[in-house]
């Protein structure tokens, strides 16, 4: 394990998107400790043009937009990694279970995981958020989760059913360790690596839904996120009134972020799958 | 019954199900909002109507369609019925207009748009990545780390950005619809061309976004491929590498047909919110217009119709592959 992550260091894959979203985290934690002010207030004339004291200019309400990037940069990622976690951890318990205790337990989950890959995760993430009245981005973060477990979920199973049968399990078996246990020490360390790029993958999949979700204007109450952002350049039509800042930077952003997530991803494939380096 | 049939009876069933699953979230989910929806509903849709007669017949259209006075699973087997006989329910926000007529005129754009685009992107992004994984060197250098920061583009941003450059700045293409206004849709060469020219900006930023995931995909599964000992046998023997290049890519394309059918949901989901860019008359700019005006049967109209859709697309390509992957035959065998 120490040495994967010394490896790890090494691969400039995964530097690059480690450094590149590290960096954004700390601009976006730190930027509104310096600028105290709020960001939904109105201080400026309806899309003025970027200069020095607005560096992106304002919104159609003449609201800072560099302040409101960094709070939507934040809401973003606290979204993305709490969906993440969810789906992550449901993912990991399903399959674990499926694949370690097969039988009927086994062809019920993986029936149920079937069916909820093949119906667009889209859709009934549009039924939910349509049918909660009060969405807070938490609430916006565990529905994401809570739809995108189902990848997880299959591979983690396919791993563990071909674990189940090695030596060191059944050794475990005979004397006489409880399955939870069985399944902590024997058979999580062998697929630790696939949840961590898992993981990753994840988080960077609830961005993505979380930017599409508010587009739609689905998207968490009272609070600012890239996609509601976005959704406030449509509505207000700032492509037609040539304000490329209140649109442009928003969409850059999702897209470094996505970008960096995918890097560390790839970076971390090379490593623990040393038969796809090129 | 052959192998195959017993396969596609098997495939069938489990597609069945999964319709029925998606017809029950379909209907339970929207249920969910607290109070009587239909009053709700209504109150919100009459705000600055005079006429109570008009507000009375409103009330009592929805009160019928949703039959809230019924039990809940009685209402479930009215609303599976209404399905069936093509009664979709009415729209809130186009009272009185049929949610089937409106989903009707919104899928052949929907369609006409997303499916070549799908399928450019597809087939282009994996010849892509196979020829990225066979040639290496720069080419892979230079084609891996831009697919992969395309592919981090949501669909919507790259519309946006493209509606900004090339519809916005340079004029180029029209800035909205699906042709122009004044036109009345007609086979007229002129107005195949209006459409023609309102289909490219949306079509094109489709298939980048697409490129750039299946190359990736490919990419790595061809090296993965390249690696293996039948390559280096081959390589041995002396075949030629043109030869070897293409058992390489038969045996990662198939992967590649699964991850269509398994990505084709969110493939979906993108393209339409990139109608909504570009308000193109498809089924996601009537999902957008529906949110906003909470039209919930033309919004459950448009999510059963995607779910459908992207159900019987999963179908087909599962059919099409029991036919060209050997092994799903050779268990069918063994089984038999």
């Amino acid at each position: 394990m120490k040495n994967s992550f010394a490896i790890l260091l090494k691969s400039p894959k995964f530097m690059i998107g480690a450094v590149l979203f590290l960096l954004m985290l700390a601009l976006v934690l730190i930027y509104p400790q310096i600028n105290r002010k709020d960001p939904l207030e109105m201080i400026a004339l309806a899309f003025q043009p970027p200069d020095a004291n607005l560096w992106l200019g304002s919104d159609n309400f003449g609201r800072d937009l560099f302040l409101e990037l960094m709070y939507g940069i934040r809401t973003s990622i606290r979204v993305g990694l709490i969906a993440g976690v969810f789906a992550t951890v449901i993912g990991l318990f399903i399959g674990l279970v499926s694949g370690y205790v097969g039988g009927m337990i086994d062809n019920l989950l993986t029936a149920v995981t079937n069916i909820f890959i093949v119906i667009p995760s889209f859709v009934i993430l549009i039924l939910i958020s349509v049918s909660i009245n009060s969405r807070s981005s938490l609430v916006t973060a565990i529905i994401i989760g809570m739809t995108s477990w189902p990848w997880t979920a299959r591979a983690v199973r396919a791993q563990t059913t071909s674990l189940r049968n090695r030596d060191h399990v059944h050794i475990a078996k005979i004397s006489g360790h409880s399955t939870p246990k069985i399944i902590v020490f024997e058979i999580l360390p062998y697929i630790a690596s696939y949840v961590v790029m898992a993981f990753v993958l994840q988080t960077a999949s609830g961005i993505l839904s979380e930017a599409s979700i508010s587009m739609l204007g689905l998207g968490p109450y009272n609070t600012i996120s890239l996609g509601i952002i976005m959704n406030w350049a449509l509505v207000f039509e700032a492509p037609v009134a040539g304000a490329w800042w209140a649109f442009i930077p928003a969409a850059l952003s999702i897209a470094l972020i996505t970008f960096s997530l995918y890097m560390m991803n790839t970076g971390m494939d090379e490593i623990f799958n040393p038969k796809i380096r090129s | 019954m052959n192998a195959y049939s017993r396969y596609f009876v098997k495939k069938l069933f489990w597609y069945v199900l999964t319709l029925a699953i998606a017809i029950a979230l379909n209907f339970f989910l929207p249920r969910m909002i607290e109070g009587n929806p239909v009053s709700m509903i209504v109150s919100q849709m009459s705000q600055g109507m005079t006429d109570s007669d008009t507000i009375k017949r409103v009330y009592e259209t929805f009160m019928a369609e949703f039959g809230i006075d019924k039990p809940i699973w009685m209402q479930f087997l009215i609303y599976v019925k209404n399905l069936f006989t093509g009664d979709w329910g009415t729209s809130f926000g186009l009272y009185p207009k049929k949610v089937t007529d409106i989903l009707a005129s919104a899928v052949p754009w929907t369609v006409g748009l997303q499916l070549p685009a799908i399928l450019v992107g597809w087939i282009l992004g994996n010849v892509l990545g196979a020829v990225a994984a066979y040639k290496k060197g720069v080419f892979d250098k230079a084609i891996f780390p831009v697919a992969l920061f395309i592919n981090s583009i949501p669909f919507f941003t790259l519309a946006i950005i493209m509606l900004y450059l090339f519809a916005l700045t340079l004029g180029w293409f029209p800035l909205s619809g699906g042709y122009d206004f004044q036109m009345v849709p007609s086979l007229s060469f002129e107005f195949i061309g209006s459409v023609l020219r309102h289909h490219t900006l949306p079509f094109l930023s489709i298939v980048l976004v697409t490129i750039g995931g299946q190359a990736i995909g490919m990419r790595e599964m061809s090296i993965y491929e390249l690696n293996a000992d039948y390559v280096l046998y081959a390589k041995l023997l002396g075949i030629r590498d043109s030869k070897i290049a293409r058992y390489v890519f038969r045996n990662a394309m198939l992967p590649q047909i699964t991850g269509l059918a398994l990505s084709l949901g969110t493939m979906v989901g993108g393209s339409l919110i990139c109608e909504i860019v570009f308000s193109y008359p498809g089924l996601g700019t009537w999902m957008f217009t529906a949110i906003r005006q909470l039209d919930y049967p033309l919004i459950s109209g448009c999510t059963l119709l995607i779910a459908i859709t992207v159900l019987l697309a999963n179908f087909t390509i599962d059919m099409v592959y029991g036919l060209i992957d050997p092994r799903i035959k050779a268990s069918q065998m063994e089984e038999q």
